[in-house]
């Protein structure tokens, strides 16, 4: 049944994205969230999104604001649980597991494994190095060589190892923007996730950090699956192997970047990448 | 699943400690009315209110006094507090630079934490023998109190009614000023009375305050069981009538003690409500 | 008379009520200053007062005070925190919360004689502790327990809600977020609600005087009636036993507040200048 609506709805990229290597499947996924008074209207943030993304991939995800790329991103990992009048219908499925269907999931774990990075880079009031290891202490690990060697690993893989080494107890609130926004890519990659979803990363920073993370990406995608949601286009099709464009809520077209940015086959996917609206 | 379980766990616990402060009230409604309404039934709630005799030796229990001389002493309290307090306010929220008000305003509010009996105190010792040797009297008065209490309220008005006045938008103050009003007529004519909800709430706050005042105006009132015709009588408070006998009292005496709390009690709470419903009224 | 006449006449009785609540301020902390500090000496703070308190002085008030201050602040603490953190972190608006707001501004509102006849019957009377410092201590928790809820929630509320979604990405449960990054941001905005707390049990005559009861001597255990400062002070100076006595316990009292004030106040600041960074 579900290959059949994937046949049905996703034409485009069936004959790429083999679906039982899929890393993370949002299967006809919708999104609404609940009016704060009775009376309010509905918003349906993501209606009917199925999508699949693969192993050791960059999915650069585009649109314009309120597109529903923000949430898409959240639901994967359940943030938006936090909201209390998010309603979710469909799926999202994790390595063939389902996110929400399962009711015993645990969400913690399922909070290591897509690991997300914020627009605005926001560090924990801690030092350098506790910001690294709060994700592994919070996983039950307390050992110190072994952190020790998590940390110096995940800030490498981020490229700022070499920046902070010799001062990884000061407090990480002493550290630029781009800096910051690179350990907290470390921070993710310090709890060993398989996914790692970036919510405009470089939306904050200036362009010399900005080509710094991006390159950090580059590296990081022979390890990771990454969906790299982002309002430039140009990051998207420097960086994506594939790219997603979202309107409103939907998902109007997906495929290999390089097609995307050269022969769009909607009108509106290639309005919005030629800067005609958005 | 065991940290599902734990954080369930955390969060009864949390809700219980919540329900703390609303149980304390329950269990304070609870006692006060369960020791203090036999003596008005006793009595007949009508006796009890309006009655004027209070002869804990013969069981006669009436408080119509007290609660004249609470009323006339928060009025009082009133007369001196809301005027300077709402200059205060004026003043702070919106002539008064910022350095000035950080030394003006945390000095009001620590008028509030200096001990009520140290005011009744320096009523006795100033205040009293002032009144006793300028104006008439014997110097335990209405008069003392409502100038003792209204200095003790200020903090609370002033405060209150300030937030109220930075809580108007700038809007209503840069749309006087565009009109061509000076900093003065914009406050006068549409900051305050865009904060006035807000100020009755203080005020009404206050008076709740005034009422409920016992150390300092024991020491200040000469608590005498009369209706206070001037100024310059003495009074005895509700407050005052409990504080007084409490200390000896015991079986029915104790009771009528407790009675008086219950008309206290509903005095304060009814102006507690009352302003929280003004200032809801104001939020919308 | 114009406009800009009235404006300075106006801003200046305006600026004089100001200056007059400032006056009032000093004349009472100068007043009992000059009155009390020829009394006011190192053996009148360490010595148990004698004679009812008309000689030697007041070092067994002291330790009662600092047990009834520290004993109600330790039992209104969790509570009022607790309290917060399910106001703020727990909940959304709801009857629940409602209930609770409505409890705790109830609470604030209550006058401490209220609270002592309440503290008398239920701890004293019905609870069989008799005048002990735990009974006052139990009766002053619920009198400063709304102050605590309202400093912590406020303190609660001011840290940023992307810290909490950072650290809930990172895969820590609600409780871990709130012990580990909301509390500990919190903690100076706390303090200042325990301080102030502190500061309403050292004053606070009414309540305790009928709950903790007027004993002298120097209390053994928190089962033992003690007579705080201002209950101590109370006596003295209504009794007329000793009026230099009196003003030196009124300034110790007086001193007590002013620190108490002096360190909110700085602790505050500190507080908003580290959430500005």
């Amino acid at each position: 049944m579900k290959e059949f609506m994937d046949t049905n709805l996703n034409k485009n990229n069936m004959s790429e994205t083999n679906l039982s290597a899929a890393k993370v499947r949002f299967d006809n996924f919708s999104v609404s969230f609940l009016p704060d008074k009775p009376g309010g209207a509905i918003v349906e943030a993501l209606s009917g999104i199925n999508l699949s993304v693969g192993d050791k991939k960059i999915l650069s995800v585009i649109g314009p604001s309120r597109s529903g790329k923000t949430s898409l991103l959240r639901s994967v990992n359940r943030l938006n649980d936090l909201h209390p009048n998010f309603v979710p219908g469909g799926d999202i499925l994790i390595d063939g597991a389902p996110v929400y269907a399962s009711s015993n999931i645990d969400i913690t774990a399922l909070r290591r494994k897509a690991g997300m990075v914020f627009a605005r880079p926001v560090i924990l009031p801690l030092s350098i190095y506790e910001n690294i290891a709060y994700g592994p202490r919070l996983a039950g690990n307390n050992s110190k060589p072994s952190l020790d060697e998590l940390v110096e690993s995940a800030l490498k893989d981020a490229y700022v190892w070499e920046e902070v080494k010799d001062r990884l107890q000061s407090p990480a609130a002493s550290l630029s923007g781009g800096q910051r926004q690179r350990l907290c890519i470390a921070r993710v990659l310090s709890m060993r996730p398989d996914i790692i979803m970036l919510d405009e990363p470089t939306s904050a920073l200036d362009p010399v950090s900005t080509a710094k993370i991006e390159e950090t990406l580059i590296a990081l995608k022979s390890k990771y699956c990454i969906i790299l949601v982002t309002n430039n286009v140009k990051q998207a099709a420097r960086v994506g192997d594939k790219t997603a464009f979202f309107l409103m809520g939907r998902l109007i077209e997906h495929d290999d970047t390089s097609k995307i940015f050269t022969t769009p086959r909607d009108e509106r996917t290639e309005n919005y990448i030629t800067g005609r609206f958005g | 699943m065991k940290q599902a379980v734990r954080e369930a766990f955390i969060s009864k616990i949390l809700l219980l400690t919540a329900l703390s402060s609303i149980g304390a009230l329950t269990l304070i409604t609870v006692f006060i009315f369960a020791e203090g309404l036999p003596v008005i039934f006793k009595t007949g709630f009508f006796d009890f209110i309006f009655g004027m005799k209070w002869k804990p030796s013969r069981g006669i229990f009436s408080i119509f006094p007290m609660i004249a001389g609470s009323f006339a002493v928060m009025a009082g309290a009133m007369l001196v507090s809301v005027p300077f307090a709402l200059c205060c306010s004026i003043y702070l929220a919106e002539f008064a630079g910022r350095t000035t008000r950080a030394i003006v305003k945390p000095a009001i509010e620590l008028l509030a934490g200096i001990p009520s009996v140290v005011y009744g105190f320096i009523g006795v010792t100033v205040l009293v023998p002032f009144i006793k040797n300028n104006i008439g009297g014997n110097g335990f008065s209405v008069l003392g109190c409502s100038i003792v209490l209204g200095i003790m309220v200020l903090p609370t008005i002033t405060s209150i009614s300030y937030d109220a006045l930075r809580a108007v938008p700038d809007s209503y103050r840069e749309g006087a000023l565009a009109l061509g009003a000076t900093r003065w007529q914009a406050v006068k004519m549409a900051v305050v009375p865009a904060a006035g909800s807000g100020i009755i709430a203080a005020v009404i706050l206050g008076m709740g305050r005034a009422i409920g005042e016992t150390m300092a105006v024991i020491m200040i009132a000469g608590n005498s069981l009369i209706i206070p015709l001037s100024p310059l009588d003495p009074v005895r408070t509700l407050t005052s009538n409990i504080a007084l006998e409490m200390g000896y009292a015991s079986g029915m005496h104790r009771q009528a003690l407790f009675a008086t709390g219950v008309i206290l009690f509903v005095i304060i709470m009814a102006l507690n409500i009352l302003a929280t419903r003004v200032i809801k009224r104001a939020v919308r | 008379m114009n406009s800009r006449t009235e404006e300075k006449i106006a801003v200046n009785i305006l600026r004089l009520a100001a200056l007059s609540a400032i006056a009032v301020l000093l004349f009472v902390i100068i007043y009992v200053a000059y009155k009390g500090a020829g009394s006011l000496t190192m053996t009148f703070i360490f010595e148990n007062p004698r004679d009812m308190g008309r000689e030697g002085g007041i070092f067994s008030a002291i330790v009662s005070t600092f047990y009834l201050a520290a004993l109600s602040s330790m039992i209104a603490t969790p509570l009022g925190v607790g309290t917060a953190i399910y106001l703020c972190e727990y909940t959304t608006e709801s009857a629940v919360t409602k209930i609770v707001r409505f409890g705790s501004d109830c609470l604030a509102g209550v006058p401490s004689i209220i609270f002592g006849l309440f503290g008398f019957v239920l701890f004293v009377i019905y609870l069989k502790l008799g005048w002990c410092l735990l009974s006052g201590a139990l009766t002053m928790t619920f009198m400063i327990l709304p102050t605590i809820i309202r400093t912590s929630e406020e303190a609660i509320k001011s840290v940023s809600y992307e810290l909490r979604e950072a650290s809930y990405s990172l895969g820590a449960t609600r409780w871990q977020t709130i012990t580990k990054i909301v509390l500990p941001q919190a903690v100076p905005g706390i303090i200042t609600g325990v301080i102030l707390g502190v500061g309403r049990s050292i004053s606070e005559t009414a309540a305790v005087i009928f709950t903790a009861g007027s004993a002298l001597a120097t209390p053994e255990s928190i089962l033992e009636s003690g007579r705080t400062l201002a209950v101590h002070f109370y006596i003295i100076a209504r009794e007329g036993i000793s009026m230099e006595r009196a003003f030196a316990t009124a300034l110790v009292l007086i001193i007590f507040i002013l620190l108490i004030n002096i360190i909110t106040y700085a602790l505050m600041n500190k507080f908003i200048a580290g959430k500005k960074t």
